[in-house]
């Protein structure tokens, strides 16, 4: 019983930190609703555990260093042909378990629009890979931390292991993101 | 098998031949533009040459569908009212393929601008010629040419400012800053920015 409680004070705790956090990027907009999501750890809780980063905490997710080969998506409920690749990615993830594969979500969705669109997407499709919202407004800044060639139109992809790195600005099909995926896994 | 290996070769050469040309093609900073003709929403003929007169001109690859594209709406035609004046109009261009992307029509195109107002022309980008010369891959996605001796010469790429979501909390405006540092004589403090947008839709 006890073990059980600690992982859910340490989600209460990151869930009230990132909530702060939220809260501060947006401190001059307005008071008011400041104290509203400071206070109120149910709104936070109908995230479920979608985290929403700005891009210096994202960036471990970019460079991790492990056994695995990572495909990192950028997409948005909003954008037509990143929702229409979206099965690829998840069909490879679901394929590609055993090869080490994992595969990333990173949302560009708009943060008054995480509860109207972002999770019930989520939650209506069912999306097993990871979803992280990367929320960070100088852009300017982070799209060359992502990749220098990248102009910043969605989609685009990372495909990276501990040896080789490439970066897409581009839809993929099923078949040429398992091309892409063959030559990180051989 | 041989022969596999070198035609897999070549045609991975090929490939990256085509790419390569591709963005060596797109117009770089300080490059001369062509001259372009496109159709406005008002059914006349608009060309960049009609421009001489001035002193550059703002050009806006934007659209109807994109987020961002409507985010920055409001933006775009404040840069028209505060620079047509002093000779640094704004000519907006839709990029996309309507038979791709929804609400890009040329229809869809007349009625936002007059809903939205819109203080400049809005092309349309038919058959794609234009915006690969530009080497435009968003919406919305800005290029500032200056009028130099009647050349057009691209003097910024990229986005208006760093704040999508609000205006209000844009720290650097970036199209602004360009446009004031060349009116003032100088070269743009930054000449290329990113920001995020919709990708271009092209007819596949």
């Amino acid at each position: 019983m006890k073990i059980k409680i600690i992982p859910l004070i340490l989600l209460t705790v990151g869930l009230v930190f990132s909530c702060k956090k939220e809260t501060k990027k947006e401190s001059n907009v307005n008071s008011e609703k400041k104290e509203i999501t400071k206070d109120s750890i149910t709104t936070e809780k109908k995230y479920g555990d979608l985290k929403v980063l700005n891009f210096e905490e994202l960036k471990p997710y970019l460079t991790k260093e492990d056994n695995k080969t990572h495909v990192v998506n950028f997409w948005a409920t909003w954008c037509k042909p990143c929702v229409e690749e979206l099965p690829a990615f998840e069909k490879i993830h679901r394929e590609n378990k055993a090869n080490n594969v994992e595969v990333l979500l990173v949302s560009l969705d708009f943060p008054n629009e995480i509860e109207s669109h972002l999770i019930p997407f989520i939650k209506n499709n069912g999306l097993e890979p990871e979803v992280i919202m990367l929320d960070d407004p100088d852009q300017n800044k982070w799209i060359n931390g992502v990749d220098k060639s990248w102009s910043g139109a969605i989609p685009a992809t990372i495909i990276y292991n501990k040896n080789k790195r490439t970066f897409f600005e581009r839809s993929f099909t099923y078949d040429e993101l398992t091309q892409e995926l063959q030559q990180f896994i051989n | 098998m041989k022969a596999l290996k070198s035609i897999f070769v070549l045609a991975i050469v090929a490939v990256t031949v085509a790419f390569t040309t591709k963005a060596k093609d797109a117009y770089q900073i300080g490059d001369k533009v062509d001259n372009f003709t496109l159709k406005n929403i008002d059914g006349k003929m608009v060309s960049l040459n009609d421009y001489k007169d001035q002193q550059g001109v703002i050009v806006v690859f934007t659209c109807n569908h994109c987020p961002y594209s409507k985010m920055y709406e409001d933006r775009i035609i404040a840069l028209d009212k505060k620079y047509k004046s002093k000779g640094y109009p704004v000519v907006a261009i839709n990029p996309n393929d309507p038979a791709v992307s929804q609400g890009d029509d040329f229809d869809s195109m007349k009625e936002r601008a007059k809903s939205k107002g819109f203080t400049f022309p809005y092309l349309f980008d038919d058959g794609q010629k234009v915006f690969p010369k530009f080497g435009a891959t968003r919406t919305p996605h800005v290029f500032i040419l200056k009028n130099e001796k009647k050349n057009f010469v691209l003097s910024y790429i990229g986005a208006i400012d760093d704040n999508a979501r609000d205006a209000s909390s844009a720290n650097e405006l970036y199209v602004e800053n360009a446009v004031d540092d060349l009116l003032a004589g100088k070269s743009p403090r930054k000449t290329e920015t990113k920001a995020i947008g919709c990708s271009i839709k092209v007819a596949k």
